[in-house]
């Protein structure tokens, strides 16, 4: 391979447009995954995150652009001919058909030998510990089992890509931590690249290598999940991943004013007028005698390891998360350590240090 | 009756310790009564012709016949023109099953997973042949078999009796079609599967309860229909249920009574062999769509 024939490995999206029923759903989409890389879609429901991954997986048509695996295009490809696999939120497993046979399906379209195909089964069915239902029929194993079957049997193609469609949105909250934790280590140790739709950012954020927040069939921005969180783009990310207060106010040279005239001290922000600020809720600074502005505690609420406090300042109501042990008294100070800013919903990285710490 | 003393004995038994109310009392005494009176409207008139397959004198305000014979039976087996007309049942139903399972499948496919203009319409026509009385239907459809001369031939009759199968031949398995997720043949071609292999390995098989039931009511249909059958067969073409009318008019009642429950045997014999494959959960249990 010469390097300059090398065609970009893993997923691209390429101004891909698409209208379902008069509306437009995803509109000129641009997207990357690298080779072995996980990626989310992560987005409320109507965003075009489910329509995006149903073109990839050949189940829509684009309207216009491409898609394009190790290079090749595969927009006018169907389902059955495109190196991908999907494992659909409902799991869709063949009800009339055992485990065996749901996932040695393909492997039997492809008419390859049955030791081979027996041998592949086993081997994929132990990467996802289901050996001992290789039997079983779907109706008889529990949710979080069918999940790892459907994982199983989009596997065992070995396909380049591996589609996954709200995968846990069935289980319950606890199994669904454990199953997520479970995808991201047989993806890693799979190493296959990956797009997996969520409208959770939880689950964002703990198992992707880069997220595309999506709103109105656009990626608002495509970032890994730490720049996502502390830097997000736009305030729609900003609303979207974590908790954040939100005010339309003023800065002023270390100094935000809050709606109502409460000023609050922060280090490094420059004067700017009516922007949007946004602060994350452990970047609020609360002291019982400390500098800063005067607070009214409204409520505690506690969180387990950490403590969350609603204080009003001035007309502005603030949240922040406190160490559980701070005393709560009526009367607080307060001090922002950061904060993100906005204009017309893009962020002002001039006017506050978004990068610092 | 014995079923009717458990459900009212049995629960005020055990429910001696926390004394019933006189409404528990009513309630109960209520379902009871229902229970009762279903029994009596539903397997009476069963038991009421069994027994009068088997009797020879029943004057009036007695309870049970004075005698019991076997002759009714003996007269309707040596009729001559009964094992015909068994033979040319049992050749009509399947043939009119066939057909209209190969008019009907494709429809009920279409009706089911495209969404074509007057889709609406055509599947609420179905039912307009319904609307009206049956012999009116035929008797204007008389005229059109006249022109094409399919009166008193086989394919006429079978024609005739496509009329009543097309209407559940197509609704039940387009309700099957529809209960079958697209994910399920997504994830079909997904693996490899071009869209004839998904219809024949995923949509075929878990659609076929439903196939099934449409073409046991479309066999049975065209088993007990008379009156189209009449009007198109005669006088080439006389199955058991056109034979009836003459029994009827040429023997004593007790003959047409041991007729039906001829007519009746193989309803009951089809639909015990397939009860297993209509109840049987897997397909409802199988699907985790919640």
């Amino acid at each position: 391979m010469t390097e300059y024939a090398a065609p970009p490995a893993g997923l691209q999206i390429a101004h891909v447009s698409k209208d379902l029923g008069g509306r437009t759903i995803v509109s000129d989409m641009q997207l990357e995954v690298h080779a072995g890389e996980l990626t989310c879609l992560l987005g409320p429901s109507g965003c075009g995150k489910t329509t995006t991954l149903r073109m990839v997986g050949g189940f829509l048509q684009p309207d216009a652009g491409a898609i394009l695996i190790d290079g090749v295009d595969v927009s006018r490809l169907a389902p059955e001919k495109r190196p991908t696999a999907m494992v659909f939120q409902n799991y869709a497993l063949w009800p009339h058909m055992s485990v065996f046979k749901n996932v040695s399906f393909g492997l039997r379209l492809r008419r390859l030998p049955k030791r081979e195909i027996r041998e592949r089964v086993e081997k994929v069915l132990e990467l996802v510990g289901l050996t001992h239902h290789v039997r079983s029929y779907p109706a008889q194993i529990s949710g979080g089992e069918q999940q790892r079957v459907a994982l199983a049997r989009a596997l065992v193609l070995e396909p380049k890509v591996l589609l996954l469609d709200e995968p846990l949105s069935n289980l319950d909250a606890k199994l669904r931590i454990r199953v997520r934790e479970d995808i991201r280590e047989i993806q890693q140790r799979v190493g296959i690249t990956t797009v997996f739709v969520t409208h959770d950012q939880d689950e964002a954020l703990s198992i992707s290598d880069r997220i595309a927040v999506m709103s109105g069939g656009k990626v608002e921005q495509y970032a890994d999940p730490r720049t996502l969180y502390r830097e997000p783009a736009t305030s729609f990310v900003a609303s979207f991943v974590g908790a954040m207060n939100f005010y339309t106010g003023s800065l002023h040279d270390g100094i935000v004013e809050l709606p109502g005239g409460a000023r609050v001290p922060c280090d490094g922000v420059q004067a700017a007028e009516e922007v949007e600020i946004g602060v994350r809720p452990e970047d609020v600074r609360v002291t019982e005698n400390g500098d800063g502005a005067e607070a009214v505690t409204l409520r505690e609420i506690p969180r387990g390891h950490y403590k969350e406090l609603v204080l009003q300042l001035g007309d502005a109501e603030v949240r922040a998360f406190v160490p559980p042990e701070l005393p709560v008294s009526e009367r607080h100070r307060v001090r922002f350590t950061r904060v993100v800013v906005y204009r017309e919903g893009v962020l002002q990285r001039s006017a506050a240090p978004v990068a610092a710490r | 009756m014995s079923v009717v003393e458990q459900a009212g004995v049995v629960p005020l038994a055990a429910s001696r310790k926390p004394r019933p109310t006189v409404r528990s009392l009513a309630l109960r005494t209520v379902g009871v009564v229902l229970v009762v009176t279903l029994l009596v409207f539903m397997v009476g008139p069963i038991v009421w012709l069994a027994l009068r397959a088997f009797s020879d004198v029943w004057p009036y305000p007695r309870f049970l016949p004075s005698d019991w014979t076997l002759k009714w039976w003996h007269s309707v087996v040596a009729d001559k023109s009964l094992g015909h007309t068994i033979k040319l049942s049992f050749e009509f139903a399947p043939v009119v099953t066939a057909v209209s399972a190969a008019i009907c499948l494709p429809a009920a496919y279409a009706f089911s997973r495209f969404n074509f203009p007057g889709r609406r319409t055509l599947l609420v026509s179905l039912f307009a042949t319904n609307a009206f009385p049956k012999i009116g239907l035929y008797i204007s459809m008389a005229g059109v078999f006249y022109s094409l001369n399919l009166m008193g031939t086989f394919m006429g009759v079978v024609f005739v009796q496509l009329i009543g199968t097309v209407v559940f031949m197509t609704w039940i398995p387009a309700a099957a079609f529809s209960a079958i997720p697209r994910s399920l043949e997504e994830a079909a071609r997904d693996a490899g599967a071009g869209p004839l292999r998904v219809f024949f390995r995923i949509t075929f098989p878990l659609a076929a309860p439903g196939i099934l039931v449409a073409m046991i009511l479309s066999f049975l249909y065209s088993f007990d229909e008379a009156q189209g059958t009449f009007l198109v067969g005669i006088p080439n073409y006389i199955t058991m249920p056109t034979e009836m009318y003459t029994l009827v008019l040429n023997y004593p009642e007790q003959a047409a009574a041991v007729f039906s429950i001829l007519l009746a045997i193989p309803s009951v014999v089809l639909l015990s062999l397939v009860r297993k494959h209509i109840m049987g959960g897997r397909l409802a249990e199988g699907f985790q769509i919640r």
